[in-house]
């Protein structure tokens, strides 16, 4: 009896997550949104796994210059990435300001953790489906790879973040052998 | 109400794998000569139970096909059928398609259907020599040992079942048996409710009553006991056939089958739950109870050690001091006890991959026609886990090795004055912080100048250098490198040594041939004790800190400005004793800016080995020998050349562990691009 009344929650808890989903689709979906300058960028808050202060890292021989080290995380060795020099913006003296938010990608096989340190950690947004627009065409070599998106919030234009990209690190580890 | 069995399931796999072994090793110390009834009765479980598990978890055709040998088995058990090497040879085949059968229903693919009934053919051949009644062997399905059916197909069943008053208790309802048997033909149900008591003594719980069930079916007396096949322990069970001409053969059902009640209770359930869910990924491993009572006796004394300590805490006072440091020892003492503990959890006895030699070299000796003795030493030697799974197949391959090549032919052997039956060695024991696995044999050792005319073939090497022993065999290690005469099924191809030498290098052991021509070789692998964690030189270069494994360290020096020499004036290269190495400065591999040892006389020399090269690694300082517990840096990043792993120190940063044959790789390589560039 005790295993049929199991089944019963079960079925109950599906029905609870589904009425979830419904909720969740109507309000749009949420966005961390930092700052690099005065550049406004965005992530998938449910990949955000904490925020944490900047410290210094253990260095990584012969990585690419946008991997700063890594850290230990409660016994997990993540890695963090300067997030600045892998969208190809150049160097950033780290400042009291500076964050890293631990971020979770989503691979083939499991997931990753890994760091990315941004100037300043700004709010959390919600952004209705319809509200995003595509990425322009920059062309003059503005790579737009790891953007998946813009939104507009406050008058201010904000890019999304794909963090799966952004996070996929493959081919780059031929890169540090050349 | 279900239960869900799967989760029983990975069980039910584990244990038929070894039930297998089990079956397969005392198959072979089987002497058809001298026949052990305690080996056979072994034997005979082991198939039982892989029957009796098959079965529960809907598995029929493994079920079938076990049940036919252990009809043969059981033949054997009583002593009605002789053991032979022959109908040996054939249940270890047997035992090889049941493998594969278990192995594809756990996959989740397809069985080979051809073979598994080809075996099964030759399994009814044994038991019915004359191939007569071919039929009773798969009729006969169920376990009880039915008497031969009379020639005469009956047209039906007359049975009398009795339940015991406590078979509701057991979770068996009379009723479904009633159903299930009304699906089967045309039925007459009688009930006797001749013990039916008054109300007043009347106990709900109970079963008073009895059927008397006439049931008109072409269906088979397999069927009909098969529905009756949970509750035979719980009832008394008369089935008489009823032939054409109605005169009902007595034939008594011996229930045999001893299964308790609750298991009953359990796997019934199943047989409504047909459908195996896909297996989970992650594997178990079996602990002895020993090892988790000591942990758990462990954990007490710790939880002891905890409020000790925070009793102190709440009261401190200055004179307390001693007490607080006598409760950190202590609890130092507890931590190191308990890691101790739970790494003893992942260690498994090696006899996990000896298990499968005998049978290896049973059927690759009587393939190649040479006698061998396998003998295996150590085999409750325990190890890694990962070394169990990963160490398989290396090993196989060097024993079919020793067999094929090593062990020459009875009458060569008998030639050159050796015995006829050669020795094959299987050895594990512990040496120092390693695990040493030996493979030796009496055979006719490496041939020095075949090796090197061959190498010279392959220009491996140029004929010029003098090389010693040692480097001779390594040469066995490249690829593509085989001294075979010709290409055998067993072996000689050429692929494998390096493979071999590639897997072991990656557990983080090495691999050495000692030979000698005429009298064998014996191939030396050394692992160490555990992978997890790994005693540790801690080395400072400028202001990074990186771990060096104590194994791969020969030893530390500071040069002197003679001993070093300049080769084509960029490389350097010092001498030790009679050695010249090269010398590799870390911070030119690794990028480390900011050195603090400019010169050599300042920091320190480590020397090195890695795969038998040696080299003289430049460090500004040593800071200390420490255990560390190697954390993977390819969960959250990739692999990164030079470096096996990272690990957390004392102060909570990160420290990277070097690999020292990778790093020599690499450092080789820069030397290359600074040589191109310059």
């Amino acid at each position: 009896m005790v295993l049929g009344d199991g089944g019963n929650n079960d079925g109950l808890l599906n029905v609870n997550s589904r009425e979830l989903e419904i909720v969740v689709e109507s309000q749009g979906d949420e966005y961390l949104s930092f700052r690099l300058g005065d550049e406004g960028y965005g992530v998938d808050i449910l990949r955000v796994q904490e925020i944490r202060g900047w410290e210094e890292s253990t260095r990584i021989p012969n990585a690419p210059e946008y991997v700063k080290g890594v850290l230990n995380l409660r016994g997990s060795i993540v890695p963090i990435l300067d997030l600045r020099h892998r969208l190809g913006m150049g160097l950033n003296e780290y400042s009291k300001e500076s964050v890293v938010i631990v971020l979770r990608s989503v691979g083939s096989g499991s997931d990753q953790i890994m760091g990315v340190i941004v100037d300043e950690v700004s709010d959390v947004i919600t952004v209705k489906r319809e509200q995003f627009q595509g990425v322009p065409k920059f062309g003059n070599g503005i790579s737009t790879d790891f953007i998946s998106g813009l939104i507009e919030s406050d008058n201010r234009m904000t890019m999304i973040l794909d963090v799966d990209k952004l996070l996929c690190l493959s081919g780059s580890s031929t890169a540090s052998e050349q | 109400m279900s239960i869900d069995l799967s989760q029983f399931q990975q069980v039910f796999f584990e244990e038929s794998f070894e039930g297998l072994e089990i079956m397969e090793t005392s198959l072979l110390g089987l002497d058809p000569n001298d026949v052990d009834d305690e080996e056979i009765n072994t034997i005979f479980r082991a198939a039982h139970s892989i029957k009796g598990g098959s079965g529960t978890f809907g598995f029929s055709a493994v079920a079938d096909f076990t049940h036919v040998m252990e009809t043969l088995l059981n033949e054997m058990r009583d002593g009605r059928r002789a053991v032979t090497a022959e109908s040996v040879d054939i249940l270890l085949q047997s035992v090889d398609v049941l493998r594969d059968m278990l192995a594809a229903a756990d996959e989740e693919r397809e069985v080979d259907v051809a073979r598994v009934a080809a075996q099964k053919q030759v399994l009814e051949n044994v038991l019915n020599p004359d191939g007569e009644d071919e039929s009773t062997a798969g009729e006969d399905k169920v376990e009880n040992n039915a008497p031969p059916e009379s020639d005469e197909k009956p047209i039906g069943w007359h049975i009398i079942f009795r339940p015991l008053p406590q078979i509701l208790k057991t979770g068996n309802d009379p009723m479904r048996i009633l159903r299930e048997l009304m699906e089967l033909g045309e039925i007459h149900i009688e009930v006797d409710d001749s013990d039916l008591p008054d109300l007043s003594n009347f106990d709900p719980e109970l079963c008073y009553l009895a059927w008397d069930i006439t049931l008109m079916t072409e269906k088979n007396r397999a069927e009909v006991d098969e529905i009756f096949a949970w509750v035979e322990d719980d009832c008394e069970l008369i089935v008489h056939e009823i032939l054409a001409d109605k005169s009902a053969v007595d034939q008594q059902t011996p229930v045999l089958k001893v299964v308790a009640p609750v298991e009953d209770r359990r796997v019934k359930k199943d047989r409504r739950d047909k459908e195996p869910k896909k297996a989970s990924g992650s594997s178990s491993i079996r602990v002895d109870i020993t090892k988790i009572d000591e942990l758990i006796n462990m954990v007490g004394e710790l939880v002891i050690t905890q409020s000790m300590l925070s009793l102190l805490g709440e009261t401190f006072e200055m004179e307390k001091l001693e007490q607080l440091n006598d409760g950190l020892s202590q609890l130092e003492r507890h931590t190191r006890n308990l890691q101790e503990s739970v790494m003893q959890i992942r260690m498994l006895p090696i006899s996990f991959t000896f298990n499968r030699f005998p049978r290896l070299v049973h059927d690759l000796s009587a393939k190649l026609g040479k006698k061998i003795d396998l003998q295996v030493h150590g085999e409750t030697t325990e190890v890694d886990k990962t070394v169990i799974e990963k160490i398989g197949d290396p090993l196989v391959h060097l024993v079919r090795n020793s067999l094929d090549h090593g062990i020459e032919m009875p009458a060569d052997r008998l030639a050159s004055g050796k015995s006829e039956v050669g020795v094959i060695s299987l050895n594990a024991f512990h040496q120092g912080g390693n695990i040493v696995l030996e493979i030796r044999d009496d055979g006719k050792g490496l041939d020095r100048a075949v090796l090197v005319k061959k190498a010279l073939e392959k220009g491996l090497i140029d004929g010029s250098q003098e090389l010693t022993d040692r480097q001779v065999y390594e040469l066995i290690f490249h690829p593509g490198f085989s001294t075979a005469e010709k290409v055998s099924d067993v072996s000689g191809r050429g692929v494998g040594m390096d493979v071999v030498r590639k897997n072991i290098n990656e557990l983080g052991g090495s691999i050495t041939i000692e030979s000698e021509l005429g009298q064998g070789t014996a191939i030396i692998i050394r692992l160490p004790l555990t992978l997890a964690i790994l005693d540790g030189q801690t080395v400072q270069v400028a202001d990074e800190t990186y771990i060096v494994p104590l194994g791969s360290i020969v030893e530390s020096i500071q040069v002197k400005e003679q001993q070093v020499s300049r080769v084509v004036g960029r490389g350097e290269t010092f001498k030790l004793r009679d050695e010249y190495l090269p010398i590799v400065r870390l911070h030119d591999v690794f990028g480390i800016k900011n050195s603090k040892a400019k010169t050599l006389q300042e920091g320190l020399l480590v020397i090195v080995e890695g795969e038998s090269h040696r080299c003289g690694l430049f460090v500004d300082d040593l800071l200390g020998q420490q255990q560390v517990v190697i954390k993977s840096l390819e969960e959250n990043y990739q692999r990164v050349n030079g470096i096996s792993g990272a690990t957390i120190l004392g102060d909570g940063s990160v420290a990277l562990i070097l690999d020292i044959p990778s790093m020599m790789r690499l450092a080789d390589k820069c030397d290359l691009e600074n040589r191109v560039s310059a």
